[in-house]
């Protein structure tokens, strides 16, 4: 354990002087069963921090707790150097924290448009009625949209149902983008989908990260992680097993963090597990 | 065909254009669009070019101004019930009780304005409001309790009936004399004012078309072509000329009929050009997706029950104006039935999210016309109940396929 500690600290340093969001002893129980236990992590603005880790980790148990959804039992958040409540989602849309579920929740008889100015719809206000701005609306979408290099879209007036996985991943990621959050939370953004769209997904991803947001991702996909992150945090049975920079950190040192043994070794033994 | 494929080059801008709109109008397209089930409306205006057809080669009385200007009467008050029925099917919900609260809205307009000697504009407004608190309760049961409107307005559709009953008393009828109830349906507009409605009605459906065309261009987005749009004004135009034409060439244009299309155009723009319309179609295509997006998906639900059950009323005091009274049959039968059938006949789906007002017009006419045509040709009941029946059910199997094909594309 004593390596999580000193990577964790070597790579916040050069990321930015002040963590964007930074948890200390995040804790959630369920019953008798601990999903989180003592978790200290921190994200850095324009930085994406990838969440591993097997099935039951705790991945998802901590992005509700970051999001709101599920607020962790105790420990501390510190916003931007101060210190927070994330008690429900308001909480976490207030000060700038968005969240793509895995579900995506679109309206699929909605056309892109409709989709990301869902809840928050611009109306010109005629005399005495508000009427939908599709106009404005559709501006803004194509805008959006283009600045995330989203290419794929034949038409942002096209229903969602008939959209591919990849392109529904984006219109959440991009409608998530609306209020201007300052991280986004995205979970499992490239489960199922195939080889180029999930190319682009993490292409999407690079731009959030060059629009200076803190991002973290939930990934089972180890070599997407690569690719896409600058640090990668690992949580087994409910704790922070480590934190390695992406550049520094094999494949191998990642999988033995996940499963808790040293994989190398077990390599050479040639013992079946 | 590479423009119907989903990637576009990359690199390529997206486009804003209208889905299934091309560079050009092209007929391959349309019959595409047709296939979807994009363009019901199309699909069922040729439905009911089919059926009339076929009754005026039956009856050579059916397509005349007469017949016409009754069919037009009688489907006034199913149109209207239905334009409820259309919201909530948007929502994924159903209403099983607007034949009874149609009949119950009606029946105390009756007993107050006759019996009790309310003025009639008053009677009418308190049937309204009869609908409004049935429509209210229903949301609430639903909202508050979880359980399914299916369920809720299934009592409701028992309850109601009984309530009806026990309004009417002893007597089980009412009629009703002159007054401005009975002239909802019995009022015919002049000739000239019969035209200047229709020209207006045209030209004012035109130049919104046209207004939203050029605010797109001015904005740089895609427009539909321009051919499609002509073409689509000069289908409508001739068609409301026609209309015009042969409700002149009876006795006029009716007030029931205005009625009837001023609350489609004005039920068209709540669900089409506002916020509230958007969450409607929201709550009925994600739930879930829609309380996240942090819209009330409870106050949607209680307000699209209580307009429903207030249009089954005025549809009902439609129905007794056209009667001339009301009894215990009032909303019973087959109202329901027709009333549900007539927008999912017309292209508006039973499974939520996806329809439009004017199905709600369209289907009444197809379901008015097959039961006027089978009146005509002096068919028994067994047989208008099985033909009306077989229609219903190849209506609701097209909405099926169609979905099921939807779902397959992608």
């Amino acid at each position: 354990m004593s390596q999580s500690q000193s990577t964790a600290d070597a790579s916040g340093a050069d990321t930015a002087s002040q963590p964007l969001l930074a948890l200390k002893g995040f804790t959630k129980s369920f019953g008798p069963v601990e999903a989180l236990k003592d978790v200290d992590l921190e994200v850095y603005r324009g930085e994406v921090l990838a969440l591993v880790g097997d099935n039951g980790a705790g991945k998802s148990t901590l992005i509700k707790a970051v999001s709101g959804a599920q607020p962790a039992d105790s420990g501390e958040a510190t916003w931007e150097g101060r210190t927070t409540r994330l008690t429900t989602p308001h909480d976490a849309t207030e000060l700038g924290i968005a969240t793509v579920y895995q579900d995506l929740a679109l309206a699929e008889n909605l056309d892109v448009v409709a989709n990301l100015f869902l809840g928050q719809e611009v109306v010109n206000t005629v005399p005495g009625v508000h009427v939908l701005d599709e106009v404005g609306m559709e501006q803004k979408s194509v805008e959006l949209l283009s600045s995330l290099g989203v290419t794929t879209l034949r038409s942002v007036r096209t229903e969602v149902a008939s959209l591919s996985g990849g392109q529904r991943q984006a219109v959440a990621i991009a409608r998530s983008l609306l209020g201007e959050p300052k991280m986004v939370l995205l979970d499992e953004p490239t489960a199922a989908l195939g080889i180029v769209q999930t190319a682009q997904i993490l292409k999407l991803i690079e731009r959030l990260r060059e629009r200076g947001l803190g991002v973290i991702v939930i990934s089972h996909n180890l070599a997407n992680v690569f690719e896409v992150s600058d640090r990668i945090a690992v949580l087994r049975l409910g704790r922070l097993a480590a934190t390695f920079k992406a550049g520094d950190a094999s494949r191998e040192d990642i999988v033995a963090s996940i499963t808790g043994a040293d994989v190398r070794e077990r390599a050479t033994e040639e013992t079946p597990l | 065909m590479s423009a119907e494929s989903e990637t576009s080059p990359a690199g390529g801008p997206i486009g804003t254009a209208p889905a299934d709109t091309g560079t050009s109008f092209s007929l391959r397209r349309a019959f595409a669009a047709l296939a979807r089930g994009d363009l019901a409306s199309v699909r069922v205006l040729l439905g009911i070019a089919v059926i009339w057809t076929i009754f005026q080669i039956a009856n050579d009385r059916f397509l005349s101004a007469v017949n016409l200007s009754n069919l037009t009467l009688q489907i006034a008050a199913t149109a209207t019930i239905s334009i409820g029925v259309v919201m909530v099917l948007l929502l994924g919900e159903i209403d099983l009780s607007v034949g009874a609260v149609s009949g119950l809205a009606a029946g105390a307009m009756a007993v107050l304005s006759v019996q009790h000697g309310w003025a009639p504009l008053l009677a009418i407004v308190a049937g309204l409001g009869v609908g409004v608190a049935i429509g209210f309760f229903n949301g609430f049961m639903v909202t508050r309790f979880g359980i399914p409107s299916f369920v809720v307005t299934l009592a409701g559709l028992l309850a109601w009936q009984g309530a009806l009953l026990w309004v009417l008393g002893d007597t089980g009828s009412v009629n009703l004399p002159p007054s401005i109830i009975t002239d909802l349906t019995t009022t015919f507009f002049d000739p000239v004012i019969g035209w200047i409605l229709g020209a207006a009605a045209v030209v004012a459906y035109a130049a919104s078309r046209l207004a939203v065309r050029r605010r797109r261009e001015a904005a740089g987005l895609g427009v539909s072509p321009l051919s499609g749009l002509v073409l689509q004004l000069a289908v409508i135009a001739a068609a409301v000329i026609a209309a015009v034409a042969i409700l002149n060439a009876d006795r006029g244009v009716p007030l029931a009929a205005v009625i009837v299309v001023v609350l489609m155009i004005l039920f068209t723009f709540i669900t089409e050009r506002t916020r509230y319309g958007r969450h409607i179609f929201a709550v009925g295509g994600n739930e879930e997706a829609a309380r996240r997006a942090g819209i009330n998906v409870n106050r949607i639900k209680v307000s699209v029950f209580t307009l429903a059950s207030m249009l089954a009323a005025a549809g009902g005091i439609l129905a007794a104006s056209r009667l001339l009274a009301v009894n215990q049959q009032s909303g019973s039968g087959d109202v329901l039935l027709l009333a549900i059938a007539g927008p999912v006949i017309a292209g508006t789906s039973l499974f939520g999210g996806r329809g439009y007002i004017w199905s709600a017009l369209l289907g009444a006419v197809v379901i008015g016309s097959i039961s006027n045509g089978m009146d005509l040709l002096a068919l028994d009941s067994d047989v208008k109940f099985m033909i009306t029946g077989a229609v219903l059910l190849a209506a609701v199997t097209i909405d099926a396929v169609t979905r099921q094909r939807r779902e397959a594309a992608r």
